[in-house]
């Protein structure tokens, strides 16, 4: 798999962490895989929208990937109580379901941005980088795996 | 059913499958089931509901499902493996989406709900209203069959129920 200019915080040069939220086992091997080769650390999962708010709360990550279908809560929701509570939250929305209703409802309650499935490596990447702004520097490339 | 029905979940497999597993796709073959459905190996069932309402189910035999798992893992997994149905389920759940997505842009409506294994041996037959179009797609790593039973749903808004009928 390709591999990516490092992804840093910028405040301390930490590798980002992120909350994984996926019904589906395997996609959050598979995000987890990608987020190694932005330099990232999986801090924490979650296979549900209740689920997803605890672990929030507990590890208080700088991205939150969330899918939307997803028993007991769905993503929508989990995103918006998530925000509720913490403004400052950055949860980008990833699922196979893309239609405009389902981006602009998840945008209107909170999120930052939306992936749809499957997720190529360079898209997500770009959308990280844009989600974090400010907060995030890009390692050289040089400097992947030091 | 519908040709329109139909399509946006072949281009979605096909596109689907052939980044997953880095291959050429192809269909093998395109029928009607008649008879009950019959599981071929480790299924996986998404229910749609709203203007168009069904079922999708994605069936590859034991051999093939292990190896397309195996080859989204990056190394050989047992039969026993739960990520063997996983990978089966996040497929189904994959390819269902992207159709959706399609579909809904021509004005329909959905709400996809979260994959199930589906662990019996033979399913409910087809019906009038809701047949079953099964399709064999053709990958290096094996056949994988999608077994599509969709209708419309008759409380739809009037106006998409005369789209439809055109």
């Amino acid at each position: 798999m390709e591999q990516f200019a490092p992804v840093k915080r910028a405040k301390d040069g930490q590798p980002i962490r992120y909350l994984v939220v996926d019904d589906s086992v395997f996609a959050r091997k598979n995000l987890a895989r990608i987020i190694g080769t932005f330099g990232g650390q999986v801090a924490g999962e979650a296979g549900d929208g209740v689920t997803a708010i605890t672990e929030y709360e507990r590890i208080k990550p700088d991205i939150v990937l969330m899918d939307i279908t997803m028993p007991q809560m769905e993503g929508i929701e989990a995103a918006e109580k998530i925000v509720v509570q913490h403004p400052e939250a950055r949860i980008v929305m990833v699922s196979s379901v893309g239609y405009q209703e389902n981006i602009v409802a998840a945008l209107q309650r909170g999120a930052r941005h939306f992936v749809q499935k499957p997720v190529k490596p360079e898209v997500l990447y770009e959308v990280i980088k844009y989600v974090l702004g400010d907060d995030a520097t890009v390692a050289s490339a040089a400097g992947a795996g030091v | 059913m519908r040709m329109e029905l139909i399509q946006p979940f072949i281009n979605s497999a096909d596109a689907v499958l052939a980044q997953g597993l880095d291959s050429q796709i192809s269909i093998g073959s395109l029928s009607m089931e008649e008879d009950a459905y019959r599981r071929k190996g480790v299924a996986a069932l998404i229910y749609v509901t709203g203007d168009i309402e069904g079922r999708v189910i994605f069936d590859l035999d034991s051999q093939t499902a292990v190896r397309v798992a195996s080859k989204f893992a990056g190394t050989e997994l047992p039969e026993s493996d739960s990520l063997v149905w996983e990978t089966v389920s996040e497929l189904a759940n994959q390819v269902t989406g992207n159709a959706i997505t399609a579909l809904n842009d021509q004005g329909f409506h959905f709400r996809v709900h979260p994959p199930v294994l589906h662990t019996a041996e033979v399913g409910s037959k087809s019906s009038e209203d809701t047949e079953a179009l099964v399709i064999c797609f053709e990958t290096a790593t094996g056949n994988i069959f999608m077994n599509i039973a969709l209708r419309y749903n008759r409380r739809r808004h009037p106006e998409q129920a005369a789209v439809a009928g055109m």
